[in-house]
């Protein structure tokens, strides 16, 4: 018969009829222990048996009535959804005569109390009473288990009235007596008797306090961590860590039981002990317990758990730490032992905690905090193999702060740098870190005035700098054939920047800027001057693309594709080749019949075609490629509606003063780099916030952590986070390669007539340094070129249009375009696009600009996103 | 709830295993293996529980107890007490011992299932658990001795 059954369940599960489970249930109402077996069937079946258990429940066989009970909790596991009725069920269940169904009712009572509470407060009473039944021996002697009436039983009630009784005062103060009861009566001798103990413990502890209670759970720790027993003592320590939270000051009381818990051999009890140890760890005790932690998590092999203990260090040491000295070096032994486990957040946050100090005013404690971290970090970083994460946050910090207090030499900061890169070969990502670095020492090195040591035609140089510039140069070298693009980027990036003049690297890479404040002026109001002074020349203002009427169909074909990309989000197609001469330079005529003076090279123009461009005639590049630039910037982010009437106007008007190539495309590019800043930026803002309050969190916390963050912190609340910049820089990476490529090429062109290109110097960069000394005054260091552009990508005339620009004289115009490429340059230093933006848009002088920036510098102020008003004014 | 019982020998050979959700037979082997190799580092004279989140999860913990060359371990969540498992243990063993003078080893299952069911403890009387379980073979006699129902899924696995 059961094998009939049995064999019917297999073509059932095959997929056949479902009648005979009718049939099982008819036996099961013969042969009781057969009704289990329900419980093991699958879910489809559900419904066909479900009546027939439900039925069961009012079996008179008690037995009956308790399996179908254990049976529908199965059930209900299964479907909740389907077979909420069952839970009415339940309920009347547990005022079963029989205490066996009881018990079996409390199994999926309990499960239902866990999901929510508040709808089963009516039972309280009812749970109570029933705990205090089972307690006074109510129950037949055969549910005792030694000499315990019903523990099983007990430990659920508990249990569940621990769930009911949380932030409830009258269901609390319900239960009172019965917990201390059953507290009392508890037989401790036995190991079921501390089991009910343990949980009238957790029942204290989850509901509101009751002074007599806390105190009879005290005592029954007491007893606990007082035991030989290992496992009364694990539950002492665990009980401890839940009552914790109501009265800290016990853990005082049992100091020496817990120390002695730490140092017990059982990895079990160890562990409970540091969860408690972390419960408790407060600025007076941090040091002993991370110091603690570490050296147990030095000595572990269970990855999960270190990974555990590691970022509870961190917390820890983010939270309570005494002083910065003590903060670095935890950090460096959490690194260097378990680096690569840790989330790479955590050293993005303790990058981040570098540059922010610890949230005081005290500019003092901050520079200290970064002296200590180059400081350790310079002697720990010959070690071999550290992790990648490690050497990340290290190589950042060196090029942030690694030359800042005079301290090290650039050159023994760069030897050590390139011994990093050379040492982790491997590791594309520690690599672009370390040549971030460099770039950024070199810059702080020139802007200061030092003399480059990089340079080869710079002589007289000491041996030792004379090695560490050798093996940058190599290293620069290699990289710049690297099969990376982000690393050739880096590369070539650096040698760009190396070979400007002090001036514009101090703007392009301000010392200690990582936490600046990136602004944007996106009305592009420093423009306004400009245009008015175009449209005084005649100039036509600059109609939105969709305003345009009469508009040949050659562009409006065009047009209608920009749409269509503008709609989505990015374009994937290759941008079309330009088409040098005729067709393309219709449209634009009909629109402003001024561009036709004002030919601009196709940005997205490769190469080889740009040369032969160059080359021809600048004025035949075609006007339209003005409109196309802008276009295929509006294709990226795009709306449409996007109009600023400045640039087009005023680069037609000027053009007409000049060569007009440079300026149209000129106009065209800061335009459009600025909204792609703009967005870019904001979108950063928005990834920071959550973590930058977790951070928040953690650091100022300490018992009421959250809430009070923000406020400190809030002046550094608009400082981009270093997280979301070196992520950017990834992305940025890839793009900005191009233009920087092309400005190495740029001297291989022949040189327009206009062009006052400097002596071709060693390098092949140096073609390109005069020019840009040139323009030095007329830098606008302001423009920021955040550029997740990649419109920038299609640029590849910049240089040849810079080229052109000192003849052009109106120099306030060309100063945007230019300034933009240096930042492009600049965010190749790795760490915050934020870095140069800081000034931004300040204004299309120059001189004002920087002297508006160093004015708020003075004031120790930077610009944030909380008072933007104030800074707009201050700005201009 | 209880989420699983094994009992292995000291080399990590599995006798007896169970557990109350479903787990694949690999999956199955995987957590036998890993809790195999944390209970062999284990000294003498330690506490029984085991934090098990890295084996089997969040919120969970085993205990275990040897006995003879045998290890039996429980795997449960924060919904059972600790040291009431460990009693629970107890109470199989004990129900086994008295048991095994002259039953069959399929009926280890039917011993803890007697004692577990669907991951909830069902009975803690090791004499009652003894009485159920004679009455039960008593009742396959009875019905047909040809074809021995095993009494449990993972019987029927191995059917």
């Amino acid at each position: 018969m059961k094998r009939y059954i049995i064999c019917l369940l297999y073509v059932e599960m095959l997929g056949h009829d479902a009648s005979l489970y009718i049939h099982a249930v008819k036996m099961a109402h013969d042969d009781s222990l057969s009704l289990k077996r329900t419980g093991l069937i699958n879910e489809e079946t559900i419904p066909a048996v479900l009546p027939e258990v439900v039925e069961l429940l009012g079996h008179a066989k008690e037995a009956i009535r308790k399996n179908a009970v254990m049976a529908l909790h199965q059930f209900y596991e299964r479907s909740p959804s389907s077979d909420s009725h069952l839970v009415s069920n339940f309920r009347k269940r547990l005022c079963d005569n029989d205490p066996g169904v009881m018990g079996a009712t409390l199994c999926p009572l309990s499960d239902l109390i866990t999901i929510d509470a508040k709808s089963y407060k009516d039972l309280v009473i009812s749970f109570v009473s029933i705990l205090k039944q089972v307690a006074e021996r109510r129950l037949p002697k055969s549910y005792d288990y030694h000499q315990m009436p019903a523990p099983f039983i007990q430990i659920k009630l508990l249990k569940i009235l621990a769930l009911l009784g949380g932030g409830d005062k009258q269901a609390s103060e319900q239960m009172y007596t019965v917990v201390g009861d059953i507290m009392r009566k508890c037989d401790s001798t036995s190991n079921i008797g501390n089991a009910v103990l343990y949980e009238c413990i957790s029942c204290v502890s989850s509901i509101l306090p009751n002074p007599k209670l806390l105190e009879a759970a005290t005592d029954a720790i007491s007893k606990f961590l007082k035991s030989d027993s290992h496992n009364l003592k694990y539950m002492g320590i665990d009980a401890l860590g839940r009552l914790i939270k109501m009265s800290p000051e016990i853990a005082e009381q049992h100091q020496l039981a817990v120390i002695d818990c730490l140092e017990d051999p059982d990895d079990t009890l160890k562990r409970k002990t540091f969860e408690l140890l972390y419960k408790m760890t407060k600025s007076s005790n941090v040091e002993v317990i991370v110091d603690r932690m570490i050296d147990y998590m030095v000595n572990i092999n269970d990855n999960h758990y270190k990974t555990e203990i590691a970022s509870r260090c961190v917390e820890l040491a983010e939270q309570f730490a005494p002083s910065n000295q003590w903060f670095i070096q935890t950090m460096n032994k959490v690194f260097e032992h378990a680096g690569d486990l840790v989330n790479i957040k955590v050293a993005h946050n303790l990058m981040r905690l570098i540059a922010e100090g610890f949230g005081e005013d005290d500019e003092n404690a901050d520079s200290q905090l970064r002296s200590s971290a180059v400081e350790s970090y310079l002697r720990i970083i010959g070690e071999p193999k550290l992790p990648s994460a490690f050497l990340q946050v290290i190589c950042w910090v060196l090029g942030e702060y690694g030359t800042a207090d005079g301290k090290y030499s650039a050159s023994y900061i760069t030897g050590k740098l390139c011994d990093v890169a050379e040492s982790h070969s491997s590791d594309d990502t520690v690599k672009a870190y370390a040549v971030a670095a460099l770039m950024k020492i070199y810059a702080f090195e020139i802007a200061a005035g030092r003399k480059l040591d990089m340079l080869p035609e710079v002589e007289n140089l000491r041996i030792s700098k004379v090695i560490s510039l050798l093996q940058c140069q190599s290293l620069i070298e290699e990289l710049s054939a690297s099969h990376s693009t982000d690393l050739q980027q880096r590369a070539y990036e650096l040698q760009a920047v190396i070979s400007l003049d002090a001036h514009a690297i101090g703007s392009v890479m301000p010392l200690d800027a990582s936490c600046e404040d990136i602004e944007i002026d996106k009305s592009l109001s420093f423009l306004n001057s400009f245009v008015q002074q175009s449209f005084e020349k005649g100039a036509q203002p600059y109609i939105p693309e969709n305003d345009r009427s009469g508009v040949l169909d050659v562009s409006s074909l065009k047009s209608q594709d920009h749409h269509e990309v503008s709609a989505h989000s990015l374009r994937f197609e290759a941008y079309e080749l330009p088409k040098p001469v005729v067709p393309s330079r219709a449209p634009p005529v009909s629109l402003s019949p001024s561009t036709e003076l004002v030919p601009v090279p196709e940005p997205s123009y490769p190469k080889e075609v740009r040369q032969t461009a160059s080359v021809s005639s600048f004025s035949e590049a075609g006007p339209s490629e003005l409109k196309l630039r802008l276009d295929g910037v509006q294709k990226k982010w795009g709306k449409p509606t996007y109009s600023s009437p400045a640039p087009s106007t005023s680069s037609s008007s000027s053009q007409k003063t000049v060569n007009g190539v440079t300026q149209s495309d000129s106009m065209g590019n800061p335009n459009s780099k600025t909204r792609n800043t703009s967005y870019d930026s904001r979108r950063s803002q928005v990834e920071i916030s959550p973590e930058k309050q977790k951070l928040a969190a953690s650091l100022f916390g300490g018992a009421l952590k959250p809430e009070k963050r923000p406020s400190s912190t809030g002046h550094k609340v608009s400082k981009t986070s270093i997280n979301s910049g070196a992520k950017a820089h990834m992305e940025k990476g890839v793009i900005s390669a191009s233009e920087i490529s092309t400005e190495k090429t740029t001297p291989l062109q022949p040189p327009p007539d206009l062009l006052d290109l400097g002596e071709p110097s060693v390098t092949n960069m140096a073609p390109f340094v005069d020019p840009f000394k040139q323009l030095e005054g007329l830098l606008d260091p302001s423009q920021d070129a955040s550029a997740l552009d990649y419109g920038a990508s299609k640029s590849p005339d910049f240089m040849s249009l810079y080229a052109d620009m000192p003849t052009s004289g109106q120099t306030s115009t060309v100063a945007n375009p230019l300034s933009n490429n240096l930042e492009s340059f600049g965010s190749a230093n790795g760490e915050s696009t934020v870095v140069y933006p800081t000034q931004t848009n300040k204004g299309p002088n120059l001189r004002d600009a920087l002297e508006k920036d160093a004015l708020v510098r003075q004031m120790g102020v930077t610009p944030s996103t909380q008072n933007p008003n104030l800074f707009r004014d201050l700005l201009g | 709830m209880i989420r699983g019982v094994i009992v292995m020998n000291d080399q990590g050979k599995p006798r007896l295993v169970k557990f109350y959700d479903y787990q694949t037979v690999e999956k199955q082997q995987e957590l036998i293996r890993r809790i195999y190799g944390v209970l062999c580092n284990r000294a003498e004279n330690v506490s029984n529980f085991i934090q098990a989140d890295s084996i089997c999860g969040p919120d969970t913990q085993l205990v275990y107890k040897t006995y003879a060359t045998l290890y039996f371990v429980f795997i449960f969540d924060s919904s059972e007490n600790e040291l009431a498992m460990l009693d629970l243990m107890q109470v199989f063993v004990e129900t086994l011992d008295k048991c095994f003078s002259n039953q069959l080893i399929w009926q280890v299952y039917t011993i803890l299932d007697e004692i577990i069911l669907g991951g909830q403890v069902l009975e803690t009387s090791s004499a009652e658990v003894v009485k159920a379980v004679e009455e039960i073979s008593k009742l396959e006699k009875a019905s047909n001795t040809t074809m021995l129902v095993p009494k449990s899924i993972s019987g029927w696995q191995s059917w």
